[in-house]
């Protein structure tokens, strides 16, 4: 007598093609799934014992904690110019992350030169130009002013720009998308200041000068200003490390990372900007007419999937859970699409609550992968009703020449063999 | 609580908006803006801040703007310029600018092309930024160490090498406001017109 055949729940028949499954499914039948695969992991009982961790006495307590020794691949890469180490940038591995917020050691750098040490003893913060009267604060001052907190992502302009390469970059996806980062911050509403300095009507703009060696300047547009901007001094509960504006930087929700200027110590305002280095030679785009565009200053939706990734390998067929990272500058993440067909068809993924305003969504949806060769592609849509982008339609209108603000869907291929690799599709 | 403001989308609907406008003073500026959140009361601080001078900022204040605002006293041509080129800035940016380590700095190739650099020649659009950005970070070793007659002479050792002035033409606040940049109206600004 032949067994009877099982029918599959539900919530098993795939939802779309390569074998996306429903994004509720976890939540029906985790306990199911993970009994069968508790199974797997039978030990022999000869040879149990008790791992040697658990017959000597741990470690002793610490001032500061670390990261396990045995997550050595959690860090960042450094890309710096060879003369000059504190020129350049590191990226978070987004890739051997979980979650929405970046550990603090994990944040992305970019530093026109180099981390300066400053002396919060003697650091001031100034504002003068179209205010009624100059005005300068000492930290000691400052921290006695009402504080607010928020989570945001803050994305340099020239993230994932290996994007406009003509070739696929094939490196693991922290190190390819990995100029973004979210955390809580922690500070001052930067209209509390204006105000109490006196903000005159025709201010548009205010010139942010930093306190590092070169004196990073960049022109701020008023509105955002007396938006939601931050005069930031924690960030995730702690204060700001010294290569994210030790003692004090601005968070302009949203706005290109370049924007948001570490180590703060001016704010000129004024009726026109600076034309500053750093908003017309660069983070500006070049289009293919010779005119580039200048002061595009939102972060427009994007999303990578970052489990399984380029760089890991499937164990074989069967369940998988993707998971990933949206974000939009304009605000609120509203749905995530997965392709597992290169995108002939997709299903919503599961978004992770409480879905906040330009910060990480961490999107997740259960797949089962049957050793076919395959392309895996996410695709965000925000509140405002914007979509990512495909590359090839990025790229008929930006051409590939603008270098900053590329954030076309992301496209990796599973071969038979479980590895994946980076593709354009 | 003013936490709970903070985190509101910033996208405002179209009949709140009046409410900026008024603010702003100008229905034409403000038709030209993006529609954000009417502006909220700022959270009330203790008003801390220490009143100063201007003339104690001024020592301080480096920001170089395109109409010349900021333009300390001193000159400078291409012929010094070249002098201190050669000393500080050629170890990184190559002979004449040519770019090593650091970027290219000369060309005036069409910005159309395929593949086109973008130097201070064929892609800045104002000649005071070169002042602004040379006094305050480079070079990259010693930024703020050169006088101001050396930022208006390497100012000057660009702008002749990517042929804009003569060797001898001398720079100083009043010629260096009025050069006219060759990508003077190559840019167009997303911000504020309402476009992604």
């Amino acid at each position: 007598m032949s067994p009877t055949p099982t029918r599959p729940s539900d919530d098993l028949v795939p939802v779309a093609g390569g074998g996306l499954l429903d994004r509720r499914m976890f939540l029906r039948q985790g306990m199911m799934l993970g009994g069968a695969g508790l199974g797997l992991l039978a030990v022999d009982a000869d040879a149990a014992d008790f791992p040697r961790w658990m017959k000597t006495p741990g470690g002793p307590l610490t001032n500061y904690g670390e990261p396990s020794p045995y997550e050595k691949e959690a860090i960042r890469w450094i890309s710096a110019n060879a003369k000059a180490p504190g020129h350049g940038i590191s990226w978070t591995p987004l890739h051997r992350l979980e979650g929405t917020i970046t550990p603090n050691g994990l944040h992305f750098e970019r530093h026109h030169n180099g981390v300066p040490a400053i002396d919060p003893e003697q650091h001031r913060l100034t504002l003068h130009g179209l205010f009624s009267k100059p005005i300068q604060w000492s930290l000691e001052q400052l921290f006695r002013y009402p504080m607010v907190s928020r989570q945001c992502f803050v994305e340099c302009g020239g993230n994932s720009n290996a994007g406009w390469h003509d070739e696929p970059i094939q490196t693991p996806v922290g190190y390819f998308h990995g100029l973004v980062s979210s955390s809580e911050w922690t500070g001052i509403p930067l209209s509390t200041l204006l105000d109490e300095a006196g903000l005159q009507p025709e201010a548009r703009w205010l010139v942010a000068e930093g306190a590092d060696a070169g004196a990073m300047n960049v022109s701020i547009p008023i509105e955002k200003a007396l938006d939601d901007t931050l005069l930031a001094l924690y960030q995730n509960g702690e204060r700001i490390r010294p290569e994210q504006g030790y003692p004090m930087r601005l968070i302009l929700p949203g706005f290109e990372a370049v924007l948001n200027v570490k180590w703060l110590q001016r704010l000129q305002a004024v009726r026109e900007p600076l034309m500053s280095r750093n908003e017309t030679a660069k983070y500006t785009e070049l289009e293919p007419s010779g005119k580039a565009r200048q002061f595009t200053f939102i972060m427009e939706a994007k999303s990578v999937i970052t489990q399984p990734s380029p760089g890991f390998r499937l164990k074989g067929p069967g369940l998988y859970q993707i998971s990933g990272l949206a974000w939009s500058g304009r605000g609120t993440i509203r749905r995530v699409d997965i392709s597992a067909d290169g995108g002939r068809s997709w299903a919503p993924a599961a978004l992770q609550e409480p879905l906040l305003s330009k910060c990480f969504t961490r999107f997740r949806l259960p797949w089962r992968w049957d050793g076919s060769p395959l392309i895996l592609k996410s695709r965000a849509i925000d509140d405002t009703g914007y979509q990512q982008p495909e590359r090839s339609t990025l790229i008929a209108e930006r051409g590939q020449r603008g270098y900053f603000h590329y954030n076309a869907i992301v496209a990796f291929a599973v071969d038979s063999d479980g590895s994946l690799r980076h593709v354009y599709a | 609580m003013e936490a709970s403001v903070m985190s509101m989308p910033s996208l405002s609907s179209p009949s709140r908006s009046g409410l900026r406008l008024i603010w702003r003073g100008s229905l034409f500026i403000g038709l030209l803006m993006p529609l954000w959140t009417p502006l909220k009361a700022a959270p009330e601080g203790p008003k801390l801040g220490v009143s100063i001078t201007q003339e104690s900022i001024l020592p301080l204040d480096i920001s170089v703007f395109p109409d010349g605002t900021g333009l300390p006293p001193g000159k400078g041509t291409a012929v010094d310029g070249k002098t201190h080129f050669e000393a500080l800035c050629q170890g990184c940016h190559g002979v004449k600018g040519s770019g090593g380590d650091a970027e290219e700095l000369v060309g005036r190739s069409p910005l159309s092309g395929a593949r086109p650099d973008q130097t201070v020649g064929n892609y800045w659009p104002y000649a005071t930024t070169i002042f602004d950005y040379i006094r305050r970070a480079m070079p990259l070793n010693a930024p703020l160490s050169l006088s101001n007659d050396q930022v208006y002479a390497l100012t000057a050792y660009l702008l002749y090498l990517n042929g804009i002035v003569t060797e001898t033409s001398e720079m100083n606040a009043t010629t260096l406001r009025a050069i006219q940049m060759p990508n003077r109206d190559g840019f167009y600004r997303v911000w504020g017109n309402g476009g992604r």
